[in-house]
């Protein structure tokens, strides 16, 4: 598909928008649909397009194999240390009342930073996924053939 | 409510059309021995579950499902037919006792459901039990389904994302261990 001339103009006009959709849904996530789950699908979903249209090798240069699976990791320690910090200003593991002076702003504040959590380790893991995958088709240049 | 009173007809007619047209996808899908016809079919089945759950105002599953679902798992799918060929083989058996079992299984689970209560019933169990509470919406986020999420059932959904971490460690583990042992190449 890399020398598809519509998909190459489709994809550079349409990845940048579909980015900023997923980064929308995560923080729209309090006010309207959406959430961390879906923002962080929605984020890979983009870096998997850029991937079958310009190849494994460049995505990987985007978005290195080591920060993929740094974010594996960091997402369920930044949900568990959001526990842990409510546990350490006097109330119970992922108890947000305690996270500011206001509980309500404090809810929100714990919410903000699960949700950051959960979408960094979901679009980690179906990168992940998907550089395996593609990996293992032909040497290193995956589907965008 | 007082809006939806009037589109309900219409509204049971599109599920019930959206509810074929998946049990005509699912018939096609165990008919086909193309392997990229079934992917594209899973796709579509996906996207006709998207759209029943929007039509059920369950918005953010619907979002899921279509990402989840449609967009990366095909793309996932389409993956691993590349490393395989895009044909089924015959099975050896004829599948009448999987069939069978299968038959049973669904009668039974429609059995069970007679006696769920009617869809969206106020009265219903589920409906009295906690879910007052939770439209209180002490924690003042507008979108409920968020503030159940991250909130209310914060541990739930810390176990969800482990599990989504267990599952991509566990990719990584059995991909990665394969080259090793296969010296250079990936098979």
């Amino acid at each position: 598909m890399r020398n598809d001339l519509v998909l190459r103009v489709v994809g550079k006009l349409l990845i940048p928008f579909i980015l900023l959709f997923a980064i929308y849904v995560q923080f729209h996530g309090d006010f309207g649909p959406g959430g961390g789950f879906q923002a962080g699908v929605i984020f890979a979903a983009g870096i998997v397009f850029y991937a079958l249209i310009f190849g494994l090798e460049n995505a990987r240069k985007v978005v290195p194999d080591a920060l993929v699976e740094a974010m594996l990791a960091a997402g369920v320690l930044l949900y568990a240390g959001v526990g842990v910090a409510g546990l350490l200003l006097g109330g119970n593991f992922l108890d947000y009342f305690v996270l500011d002076a206001d509980p309500i702003h404090g809810q929100h504040r714990g919410i903000f930073w699960v949700e950051a959590g959960v979408a960094v380790t979901v679009c980690g893991v179906m990168l992940k996924i998907f550089y395996m995958f593609a990996a293992r088709g032909d040497g290193a240049t995956g589907l965008g053939e | 409510m007082g809006r939806r009173r009037g589109g309900t007809i219409i509204e049971t007619l599109i599920i019930n059309a959206l509810l074929v047209l998946m049990a005509l996808a699912v018939l096609v899908l165990a008919r086909t021995r193309n392997l990229f016809a079934v992917v594209v079919l899973s796709g579509v089945y996906s996207f006709l579950m998207a759209t029943l759950l929007v039509a059920l105002d369950a918005v953010d599953v619907a979002m899921t499902e279509a990402a989840v679902g449609a967009g990366v798992s095909t793309v996932l799918l389409l993956g691993a037919l590349h490393l395989c060929k895009s044909e089924e083989a015959r099975p050896a058996h004829r599948p009448w006792l999987p069939l069978a079992l299968s038959g049973a299984t669904g009668l039974l689970l429609i059995y069970g459901a007679l006696d769920l209560p009617d869809f969206a019933d106020p009265a219903a169990p589920i409906h009295r039990h906690v879910a007052p509470r939770y439209l209180q919406n002490e924690v003042d986020v507008p979108n409920v389904v968020t503030a159940v999420l991250a909130s209310f059932r914060g541990y739930d959904t810390l176990g969800e994302t482990t599990v989504v971490f267990t599952a991509g460690a566990g990719i990584v583990a059995l991909l990665r261990r394969r080259r090793h042992k296969g010296g250079g190449d990936a098979q």
